[in-house]
């Protein structure tokens, strides 16, 4: 191999990124589900999947942000940046997403509530209430109405913001073309998919989680519609990753000879074993199971978290085998190199396991602010109208 | 042009003003340098290449380059016969102290790389805030105090010729000794060469004896489907060679 290709140059938090960032865009997907689409069924999940999405969203940055040689320096991709490179433009898909999109439609889908906790509640809580409301305290019923009619729109606005977003990630490596095992048209569209299932499963996994701590009753039939439609995105995204699989087999360029080698041996664990067979074929079989055979509501709920917490794993095996299978061999096509993954270190596992534990905190902070609860979220205010639709 | 003593008076002080610029970093702005009249690459003869790893030491020596990294490297191809889609390449420490005795049997050769000066190059086209450029002379460089260090270059070259520095954090190549070749010298590594298997050439100056060579000779670029505008030409090169 090349001398220099020793070295591996994109560490586990470089795997990080593409999983959260897919996990923001797949859980606000699953929310512009109940906006756009009208699937009242999932409605108990539309805030929390806007939170957990905020959440993960703030955390995105920090990963790249630590392995940055000159963290500091980072700003200039936003002052003085270079238009054809794939990464200086994400800067600017990311912000548009963060605040044109997420933080605008979280804002006027809590709008009212906001208004109404900061003329209720006292001390320091309502002065956090008042500076959330930005000064507009006008909760008439006009007003709720334009509120609803703009997060519609910016809901509209942001299912193809939240495609971009994920796809974007995916022609970040796709579009890198000295590398045969990410240089694929495909790769945008696989992330896209592999982002919704990763998404979708995390919310269901999150909503079946908080509704137990907060010993309420899970809605089955929320939960049945949610772990349906992760089938159906998951059969498309698993349909689409056979299909590149199937045309890099027969194709059989020059690379295939090192790639096939590679995944027999250094990624035979991450992606045969723990991506396709674990993360992938038993999630599918599994919801499948519960389309075709009927199951008590216990048994379905069981099979929900267990297909769940396979296809979370899987999906991060998936980011593994992408952002590390693409560094392990060489671009000669004659040699391969290893990962060693330090553990205390700043790109370490330490941080790696920190900065995945990060998102939760900052969504239970965002929970107390912000109550996602479909029974929480109605605070009496005299005179307000009811709260909309989502409340 | 003989130097009498009066000849050196006058040009001194003309090279002072030229160091200067040099020095600034502006090259261009030195009377006696125009960017835009030059367009750099290199001849790599690889017949000639003996793999003493003179060239990689020079380097080394002239550059700073933390030991393990290698801005210039000598790769040994081993051709069994007709497995000419296989061969067994080495390259201990980059070539840098030679290369033990050579296997026995089938095709063997050396084969010098180096960054390629792409004029379409990807390395720069991905860097997020333009620190890697292609000067007006054809140079592929990076600024040092605008690097990020997000490696995104290192992965997009398919060359492997990047790497980041321990010591600076940022992206590292071979800068065709900027520092020399616009004060009229030679790259370190040509500098050293015993055989001439690598020549600095200058594509704008039509004196250059590499129209000639290049006239009279097969060559060609490494891994031409990659469409990089590859500015290192290869005589002499091996259909394994990639």
């Amino acid at each position: 191999m090349y001398p220099n290709e020793v070295e591996l140059q994109w560490s586990v938090l470089i795997v990080l990124y593409p999983f959260i960032t897919g996990l923001v865009a797949g859980a606000f997907i699953l929310a512009s589900l109940e906006r756009v689409f009208r699937v009242e069924a999932v409605k108990p999940t539309y805030r929390l999947a806007l939170l957990t999405a905020l959440a993960f969203l703030l955390v995105a940055p920090l990963p790249l942000q630590l392995h940055l040689g000159h963290p500091e320096r980072s700003l200039e991709m936003y002052l003085t940046p270079h238009r054809s490179s794939a990464m200086a433009m994400f800067g600017f898909v990311y912000l548009w997403y963060l605040m044109a999109v997420l933080l605008l439609e979280i804002w006027l889908d809590y709008r009212r509530d906001i208004v109404v906790k900061s003329q209720t509640t006292t001390g320091v809580t309502r002065l956090i209430y008042r500076v959330l409301t930005l000064g507009s305290s006008n909760i008439s019923e006009r007003s709720l109405h334009i509120d609803e009619r703009l997060g519609y729109f910016i809901t509209v606005i942001g299912i193809p913001s939240a495609f971009l977003l994920h796809g974007y990630v995916g022609f970040i490596f796709g579009s890198v073309k000295a590398n045969p095992w990410w240089s694929s048209p495909l790769m945008p569209i696989v992330f896209i998919f592999s982002a919704m299932v990763s998404g979708i499963a995390a919310v269901m996994l999150l909503y079946m989680v908080t509704t137990r701590l907060r010993r309420k009753e899970i809605d089955i039939r929320c939960l049945d519609t949610i772990a349906q439609y992760l089938f159906y995105v998951f059969v498309i995204d698993f349909s689409l990753e056979m299909l590149d699989l199937l045309q890099r087999i027969y194709e059989a360029d020059e690379s295939f000879r090192s790639l096939d080698f590679m995944v027999h041996t250094r990624l035979w664990v991450s992606q045969v074993i723990i991506q396709i067979l674990l993360g992938t074929v038993t999630p599918i079989l599994l919801l499948g199971l519960t389309q075709v055979v009927s199951l008590t509501g216990t048994l379905r709920k069981r099979i929900y978290t267990l297909a769940g917490c396979l296809t979370v794993i899987g999906i991060f095996a998936m980011r593994w085998n992408v952002v590390i299978g693409g560094q392990l061999f060489s671009k000669s096509f004659l040699g391969y190199t290893t990962y060693k993954m330090a553990f205390a270190t700043r790109e370490g596992l330490l941080t790696a396991i920190a900065l995945m534990l990060l998102p939760f905190p900052i969504l239970w902070v965002l929970v107390k602010l912000l109550p996602p609860w479909p029974d929480a979220g109605s605070v009496p205010a005299s005179g307000a109208t009811p709260a909309h639709g989502t409340s | 042009m003989d130097i009498t003593r009066r000849r050196l008076l006058i040009l001194l002080p003309a090279a002072a003003v030229a160091w200067k610029y040099v020095q600034a970093g502006t090259p261009e702005a030195a009377p006696n340098y125009k960017m835009t009249e030059h367009w750099w690459s290199m001849l790599i003869d690889i017949p000639k290449c003996i793999g003493c790893g003179s060239c990689v030491r020079a380097c080394a020596e002239e550059n700073d380059v933390p030991e393990g990294y290698y801005r210039t490297w000598i790769e040994r191809y081993h051709v069994a016969d007709w497995k000419i889609e296989r061969p067994d390449v080495t390259s201990p420490d980059g070539g840098k102290q030679g290369f033990p005795p050579n296997e026995i049997g089938g095709k063997n050769f050396f084969v010098p790389k180096l960054c390629n000066h792409c004029a379409d190059s990807p390395c720069t086209q991905v860097c997020p805030v333009g620190a890697t450029f292609v000067s007006p002379d054809g140079v592929v460089l990076v600024d040092k105090s605008y690097c990020l260090g997000c490696r995104y270059c290192v992965q997009a070259c398919p060359y492997g010729c990047r790497f980041i520095n321990p010591k600076t954090s940022t992206a590292e190549k071979c800068t065709l000794c900027y520092h020399r070749i616009t004060k009229g010298l030679t790259t370190a590594c040509c500098e050293v060469c015993p055989t001439g298997a690598r020549q600095l050439a200058d594509l704008k100056n039509p004196k250059d004896p590499i129209h000639e060579f290049l006239r009279t000779h097969t060559v060609q670029v490494l891994k031409p489907h990659m469409a990089t505008g590859a500015k290192v030409f290869y005589n002499g090169m091996d259909g394994s060679v990639r």
